[in-house]
């Protein structure tokens, strides 16, 4: 079954007649001037709902089951990829998908937050929460294509760190803390992409990158807008307000002028009405981002990196 | 004779606004329950002096605890938050600050500056739970940052005391890039060789912990601190289980291998001591 969301359903509907309707369609009965006249109106449709959406159906937009997640993304983007697996201390963590590949022929090393899409999918995944070996994991990779010159590319799609006993007791908030420290020296391109949620720590901890890229309905924040509400009105159920506060859309983001560098455009309806466009959309922007790093020196790659970390803030004084 | 003077009422005081106590004069103790002469625990650094409970103090407390009497010079004083979101709940992040500031002075949730321990120089950031949970906003950020590059300029050794919830999220996005700048900073600092001291007191949690409140050379913890990533509540709704007795405290974090040590108030400033002269070979 097809998964949508409440404010697509009437698009949803619409294209369904479409279809049945050009089904119907033989060389005898020609509906063709009848599906010209449905297209635009399906045209104007969509375009009303996405002209208009609200920062809580684009958080809806970005958690949305039918979108890309990371290895979506490496299938229509990279060749020649493998996996590897393990921290080297604890244990393996399938939240987080760690690799090398190709990227236009070049090696590279891949990274990324991943979910399920099924029940079943989603617990082995953990709902692409990661516990701290998976941010060990991540750094072991990181750290090796630093190793071999590899550029770096993450891709960030989570509702945050998982929060459970046992990743506190390895120490959830160190694995998160090193990654900061230690992406900040790496002497290779780091390009990130955030594609789904990018929440708080748990994203930025595979997000330290010297080009920061979010696709057009993906979210950025602190914190979730339901932990946001829990905390400010003691009630979950208050996330649209406070994803409304939280101003965590990609246009909210990229006003600020100093976190994100492209806003990566997808396809009509979202990414999940056509991946295989939305991946060659981020294509295009990774090679743009990719050829600008490659000019730079290792070092010049660390002092970027700082000072545009160095550049984020806003006080008076 | 004490052997530091107090600036501020100590924050023990506090208690006396639920009106149990005449005036602050007794104070009860969180932990014990203990009816004590307020000036008792005041005289004992804000320790409960029946169970070693650590009473949350102010930055000034702090900094007059463990720098030399006189040598601390502040940087920053003045630095201001700014609501560039327009952040409201039940009042604008506007209202908050002011509010925050009528009450515990500009300069936000932390203190910084340079001083002294036991004649040698360091840089240090206390944080100042009282100011709105002692949340890293950009202020926060960008001042602990200017605390290691300055640690960096003399080259000395940069201490940082946390006690905050987590990041700010009235600065959304901006509050969490504030965990990368501060970590990036410290990654210049170990390239430079020069030691970063973390001392995490009651309470360290959420992105404060998932960025320098880690990475010390050196994790110090006081005793029974709360210090964790996630609050406690958000793990119990998650997991939909009770937590251990103890979970997150100190000796907890010790016994998981997350900090080096635990230092009673009364000994932080001789262990500081003894840690820096053995890190700077002085």
């Amino acid at each position: 079954m097809q998964f949508f969301l409440d404010f697509e359903k009437p698009l949803v509907e619409l294209r369904k007649k479409i279809n049945e309707l050009r089904d119907f369609s033989t060389d005898n009965v020609d509906f063709s001037g009848e599906l010209k006249k449905l297209e635009k109106k399906a045209e104007k449709l969509r375009n009303d709902i996405f002209s208009n959406l609200t920062r809580w159906q684009r958080t809806q937009l970005a958690r949305h089951q039918a979108r890309p997640y990371t290895l979506d993304y490496i299938e229509n983007i990279f060749t020649d990829f493998f996996e590897v697996h393990g921290d080297r201390n604890f244990r393996d963590d399938p939240a987080l998908v760690c690799g090398f590949a190709r990227f236009d022929g070049q090696p590279c090393a891949v990274i990324g937050h991943q979910k399920g899409r099924d029940t079943k999918a989603k617990v082995y995944r953990n709902f692409g929460m990661p516990n701290p070996e998976g941010y060990r994991k991540a750094l072991r990779v990181m750290q090796m294509a630093e190793q071999f010159g590899l550029p770096i590319f993450t891709f960030v799609d989570t509702p945050g760190a998982f929060p459970g006993i046992g990743a506190e007791e390895r120490g959830q908030a160190e694995a998160i803390a090193r990654n900061l420290r230690e992406m900040a020296d790496l002497k290779v391109p780091v390009i990130v992409t955030v594609t789904g949620e990018g929440g708080s720590g748990g994203a930025l901890a595979i997000a330290v990158g010297n080009k920061v890229m979010m696709m057009e309905y993906s979210v950025y924040a602190v914190i979730s807008p339901e932990g946001c509400a829990a905390i400010l009105w003691s009630d979950g159920a208050l996330g649209p307000q406070a994803a409304e506060a939280l101003k965590l859309t990609a246009t909210d983001i990229d006003e600020l002028g100093c976190v994100i560098d492209d806003i990566i455009p997808e396809p009509e309806g979202g990414a999940h009405n056509d991946p295989v466009a939305a991946a060659a959309s981020v294509k295009e922007y990774l090679q743009k981002q990719l050829a600008e790093l490659q000019k730079l020196s290792p070092e010049e790659l660390v002092e970027q990196r700082y000072q545009k970390y160095r550049a984020m803030s806003r006080i008076e004084e | 004779m004490p052997w530091f003077k107090k600036s501020k009422a100590p924050i023990a005081s506090s208690e006396k606004k639920k009106g149990q106590m005449p005036e602050g004069l007794w104070t009860k103790c969180k932990n014990c329950e203990e009816i004590i002469y307020s000036k008792e625990i005041e005289r004992n650094l804000n320790v409960c002096p029946k169970c070693d409970y650590h009473f949350r103090v102010s930055a000034q407390e702090r900094i007059d605890l463990v720098l030399d009497a006189g040598t601390f010079v502040e940087m920053d004083a003045e630095m201001m938050p700014v609501d560039f979101l327009n952040f409201k709940d039940s009042k604008t992040y506007k209202e908050r600050i002011k509010a925050a500031v009528k009450k515990h002075g500009g300069g936000d949730a932390v203190k910084c500056g340079e001083g002294d321990i036991d004649g040698m120089k360091v840089v240090v950031a206390v944080f100042d739970f009282a100011f709105m949970g002692g949340s890293m906003g950009s202020v926060v950020g960008e001042k602990i940052t200017r605390v290691i590059e300055r640690g960096l300029e003399l080259k000395a050794p940069v201490l940082v005391f946390s006690s905050s919830g987590g990041a700010r999220m009235q600065e959304s996005i901006l509050s969490l890039m504030q965990m990368a700048k501060t970590s990036a900073a410290l990654a210049k600092l170990k390239n430079a060789g020069l030691p970063f001291i973390s001392v995490l007191t009651d309470p360290t949690t959420g992105g404060v912990t998932a960025s320098f409140a880690m990475l010390g050379d050196l994790n110090i913890a006081e005793p029974r601190a709360l210090i964790g990533f996630a609050g406690p509540r958000v793990i119990e709704q998650t997991i939909r289980q009770k937590l251990p007795e103890g979970f997150q405290r100190s000796e907890y974090l010790l016994e998981h291998g997350m900090v080096d040590m635990i230092v009673r108030r009364q000994e932080m400033k001789a262990k500081l001591s003894q840690v820096l002269k053995i890190f700077t070979k002085s």
